[in-house]
C-alpha cells in the first residue's frame, strides 16, 4: 500500500510537470493552431538559465531562499524573452502560409536551440543545485512524499488558480479568448492579434521555465537533451485531454503522470517512453479530439 | 537601400540578442570546481552577427518588394521562368551531354580517389535514396513524416536479423527489407492517417522513438544497445572479394540503385496515383470530391516511402556491417527532413543536391561539423521564411492546348 501511495504521488508531481509545459502547447495550439515544437527546448533553456544563475549565485555565497527566487525570475524572464524570439523569428513570417511550413520551421528552430545549448554550453549531465530545502515537518512521511514534491504540487497549483485567472477575468485573457475563437473577428472589434500571440507565448514560456526549474531541482541534474523528450510527453499530455483546452491540458497531464508512474512501478522501467507514446497513438486512433476537446468538422 | 533607420533598428536587434544570448553565451559555470568563465568575446560575436544577419534579411526583403512592385508595373503576376535549371532539364540538346558528363564522373570517381571518400560517397548516395523516398512522402503527398528513421531501422534490422538467424544474403533480403519496412508502414498508417497534418508528425514522431526504445531495450530479439555485428557485405555471385573491392562494389550497387529511384519516383509523380498525391497535397476536401480515395492514396504513399527507406536500411547495415539502435535516432529523421526541405518538396533534382551538399559539405570542412546540426536547424527554419519552394522548385508536367477553341 505503501508503494501504492508513492508511485501515485510520483505519478502527481510528474504530472504537475508535464502540466506546466503542455498548457503552453495548448494555449498555442489555441489560438494559432501550430505545434510550437520548439515548447520543449524553451524548457530547457529555462532550466539551464535557472542552473547557470542559481550556480553562479550559490559561489558568490546568496543565501539558499534568494537563490531560488532570483533564479525562478531570471528562467522566467529568459524563457519568455526565448519564446517570444522564437515567434518573431520563425512562426509570425509563417502566418499565412500553409499548414506543413510553420511546422516544419518549429522543428527547425527546436533543432537548433538544442545544439545552440549544446554548442554553448556543455553536453555532459550537469548536477543542478538542490534549490528545494528538506523541511523539517516532513521528516515523518519522507519516505512517501519528498520536500521537492510537495513544492511542486503547491506551485503547480498556484499557477494553475493564476492562470485560470489571468484567462478568465483580465483584458489579456479575454482577448486571448477572442483571437482563440476566430482571429479575423477578434481583429475587426480592435484586438491587436500580434500582441495577443506575443502574450501567449510569453506566458507559455514562462510557465515552462518554471516546470524547468522545478524538475531540475527535483531530478538533480540537466542536459541540453531534456527539453525533447519532456516536450513530448507534455504534448501528448495536451493531445489527451484535448489540445486548446486548458483544463483538458492539466487532466491529460495527471493521467500521464500516473499512468507512467504505475506502469514503470508495477510493469517495467525500461520502457518508460513507451507506454506515453503507446498512450498517445491510442487516443488519437480511438478519440482524435482528446478526453475534453471538442471534435470539430472542417468546412470548406 | 538601407536607410538611417534600418541600421538602428539592427543596432536595437543586436542589443536584443546581447541580451537574449548572454547566460548561455557568456557566462559558462563549472558546479564541480565552483568556478565561473566569463566569455565577453561572445557577445562580441553575438552582436555583430545578429547586426549583419538583420541587415542581409533586411535587404532580402526590400529587394523581395522591389521585385514584386516591378512585375505589378509591367502588369504580370508571374514570369513563366526559363532559367538555367529548367532549360538544363527539358532541353535534350543541354540534357543529355550534362548527364553524360555526371555519368562519367560517377563511374570513373572511385578508380581516382581513395576508399575513405568512396565511403563517404557512398553514405551521401544512400541518402540521396532516403530523400527521394521521404519525398514522396512529404514533398509529394504532403504527410508529414518525423519518423522516417522507423522504416530505416526495420530494413537494417531485418538484414541483421534474418542473416544471424536464417542465414538469408544481402540480395534476398534487399526486396524483404524493404517490404517488411512497407508493412511496417501501412501498419502504421492504417490507424493514423484520418489525422490532421500536425497530429500525424508527432504519432510519427512517438512511432520512430517507441522502435528505437524497443530495439534498445529488448535485448532477447535486438540483442539491445550493443547491436548486431558480422553483418555480411553484399556478395556478388560469391566472388572473394577484398575490403577495397567490396566497397567498391557497393558503391556501384548504390549509383545503380540511385538510377533505379530517380526512375521509379519520376514515373510515380507522373502517373496516376502521382496525380492524386499532388491534389490530395493541395486540397484534401477537393481532392475527395474528385472521387479519390484519400485513405488508399495516403497509404501508398506512406507504404512507399517506407519501402525505399527499408532498402536502404538493408544496404547501410551491410555497408558498416553493424547496426545497433544510436544509428536510428529523431536526428537522422531530422537530416532526411532537412534534404527534402532544401531541396525543395517534391523536386527529384533539388532532393539530389541538396543531399549531396548535406552530407558532403560536413565531412570536408571538418572544422565546422561540430555545427552540423546547428547549421541544419537553422535551415529548416530559414528554408521555410525565405524561399518554402526550396533551392529548386518543382516544374509540374503541364499540357498546353494545341488548337485554339472554336467559339461558335
Amino acid at each position: 500500500m505503501e508503494y501504492f501511495i508513492e508511485l501515485f504521488f510520483s505519478g502527481l508531481t510528474r504530472g504537475s510537470i508535464y502540466a506546466l509545459i503542455a498548457l503552453g502547447y495548448t494555449m498555442v495550439y489555441g489560438i494559432i493552431g501550430l505545434i510550437n515544437f520548439a515548447h520543449g527546448e524553451i524548457y530547457m533553456i529555462g532550466a539551464f538559465t535557472a542552473f547557470i544563475v542559481a550556480t553562479v549565485l550559490s559561489i558568490l555565497g546568496f543565501p539558499a531562499l534568494a537563490i531560488f527566487v532570483i533564479a525562478a525570475l531570471a528562467a522566467a524572464v529568459w524563457s519568455s524573452a526565448y519564446g517570444y524570439t522564437v515567434e518573431k523569428l520563425a512562426y509570425k513570417p509563417l502566418r499565412n502560409a500553409p499548414r506543413l511550413s510553420p511546422l516544419i520551421s518549429a522543428i527547425g528552430m527546436s533543432i537548433f536551440l538544442q545544439n545552440y545549448v549544446l554548442l554553448a554550453q556543455t553536453s555532459d549531465f550537469l548536477p543542478f543545485p538542490q534549490l528545494i530545502p528538506d523541511f523539517e515537518f516532513m521528516d515523518s512521511i519522507a519516505g512517501v512524499i519528498g520536500s521537492s514534491d510537495i513544492v511542486i504540487l503547491i506551485t503547480t497549483a498556484v499557477v494553475m488558480v493564476l492562470l485560470t485567472w489571468l484567462i478568465k477575468y483580465t483584458r489579456i485573457g479575454k482577448a486571448m479568448r477572442a483571437t482563440a475563437q476566430d482571429r479575423k473577428m477578434a481583429m475587426l472589434v480592435g484586438i491587436n492579434v500580434n500582441h495577443v500571440i506575443s502574450a501567449t507565448f510569453i506566458i507559455g514560456s514562462s510557465l515552462a521555465a518554471v516546470g524547468g526549474l522545478l524538475i531540475a531541482s527535483h531530478v538533480g541534474q540537466i542536459n541540453f537533451f531534456i527539453g525533447f523528450i519532456a516536450g513530448i510527453k507534455a504534448f501528448t499530455a495536451a493531445v489527451l485531454g484535448g489540445i486548446g483546452s486548458i483544463p483538458g491540458a492539466v487532466l491529460g497531464s495527471f493521467i500521464l503522470g500516473l499512468t507512467e508512474a504505475f506502469a514503470t512501478g508495477y510493469v517495467s522501467s525500461d520502457y518508460e517512453d513507451v507506454f506515453a507514446f503507446s498512450l498517445l497513438v491510442l487516443i488519437l486512433i480511438f478519440r482524435p479530439a482528446g478526453l475534453l476537446g471538442k471534435s470539430s468538422i472542417e468546412k470548406v | 537601400m538601407i536607410s538611417f533607420k534600418d541600421l538602428k533598428k539592427a543596432f536595437l536587434v543586436a542589443l536584443w540578442f546581447i541580451f537574449l544570448t548572454f547566460p548561455i553565451m557568456v557566462i559558462k559555470v563549472n558546479p564541480f570546481e565552483r568556478t565561473i568563465a566569463w566569455r565577453w568575446h561572445n557577445m562580441f560575436y553575438v552582436a555583430a552577427g545578429s547586426f549583419i544577419l538583420y541587415l542581409i534579411g533586411r535587404l532580402f526583403l526590400i529587394n523581395k518588394a522591389a521585385q514584386q512592385e516591378r512585375m505589378k508595373k509591367q502588369g504580370i503576376k508571374s514570369v513563366p521562368k526559363t532559367d538555367w535549371q529548367q532549360r538544363l532539364l527539358t532541353e535534350p540538346r543541354l540534357f543529355i551531354p550534362t548527364l553524360g558528363i555526371m555519368l562519367v564522373i560517377l563511374l570513373v570517381f572511385p578508380h581516382v580517389l581513395s576508399t575513405y571518400q568512396v565511403n563517404i560517397m557512398i553514405t551521401a548516395l544512400m541518402y540521396i535514396v532516403l530523400g527521394l523516398g521521404l519525398n514522396i512522402v512529404v514533398g509529394v503527398a504532403g504527410l508529414l513524416d518525423l519518423g522516417y528513421v522507423a522504416f530505416y531501422a526495420v530494413g537494417a534490422y531485418s538484414y541483421a536479423l534474418l542473416h544471424l538467424h536464417f542465414g538469408l544474403g544481402f540480395w534476398t533480403v534487399l526486396p524483404l527489407g524493404g517490404m517488411l519496412a512497407a508493412s511496417f508502414g501501412i501498419l502504421l498508417g492504417f490507424p493514423v492517417l484520418r489525422l490532421r497534418g500536425d497530429y500525424l508528425a508527432i504519432v510519427t514522431l512517438g512511432f520512430g522513438e517507441i522502435i528505437r526504445l524497443i530495439l534498445e531495450n529488448w535485448n532477447d530479439f535486438s540483442h539491445g544497445p550493443s547491436g548486431i555485428s558480422n553483418i555480411p557485405r553484399p556478395g556478388f555471385f560469391g566472388m572473394e572479394m577484398t575490403l577495397d573491392q567490396s566497397i567498391m562494389y557497393l558503391y556501384y550497387l548504390m549509383i545503380g540503385m540511385v538510377i533505379f529511384t530517380i526512375f521509379v519516383v519520376n514515373r510515380l509523380q507522373n502517373s496516376r496515383i502521382g496525380r492524386a498525391w499532388f491534389a490530395l497535397r493541395e486540397d484534401e476536401i477537393a481532392c475527395q470530391a474528385m472521387g479519390i480515395d484519400k485513405t488508399k492514396t495516403k497509404l501508398t504513399a506512406f507504404a512507399l516511402g517506407a519501402f525505399w527507406a527499408g532498402m536502404v536500411g538493408v544496404i547501410f547495415a551491410a555497408k558498416t556491417t553493424f547496426v545497433n539502435p544510436a544509428s536510428f535516432t529523431f536526428l537522422e529523421s531530422a537530416i532526411i527532413l532537412c534534404i527534402v526541405v532544401l531541396g525543395g518538396m517534391g523536386s527529384i533534382i533539388g532532393v539530389i543536391i541538396a543531399a549531396l551538399v548535406l552530407m558532403l559539405l560536413p565531412e570536408y570542412l571538418r572544422a565546422f561539423s561540430d555545427y552540423r546540426m546547428l547549421v541544419f536547424g537553422g535551415t529548416l527554419v530559414v528554408m521555410m521564411v525565405f524561399r518554402p519552394q526550396g533551392i529548386i522548385s518543382t516544374v509540374r508536367r503541364t499540357y498546353t492546348l494545341e488548337k485554339k477553341p472554336t467559339i461558335t
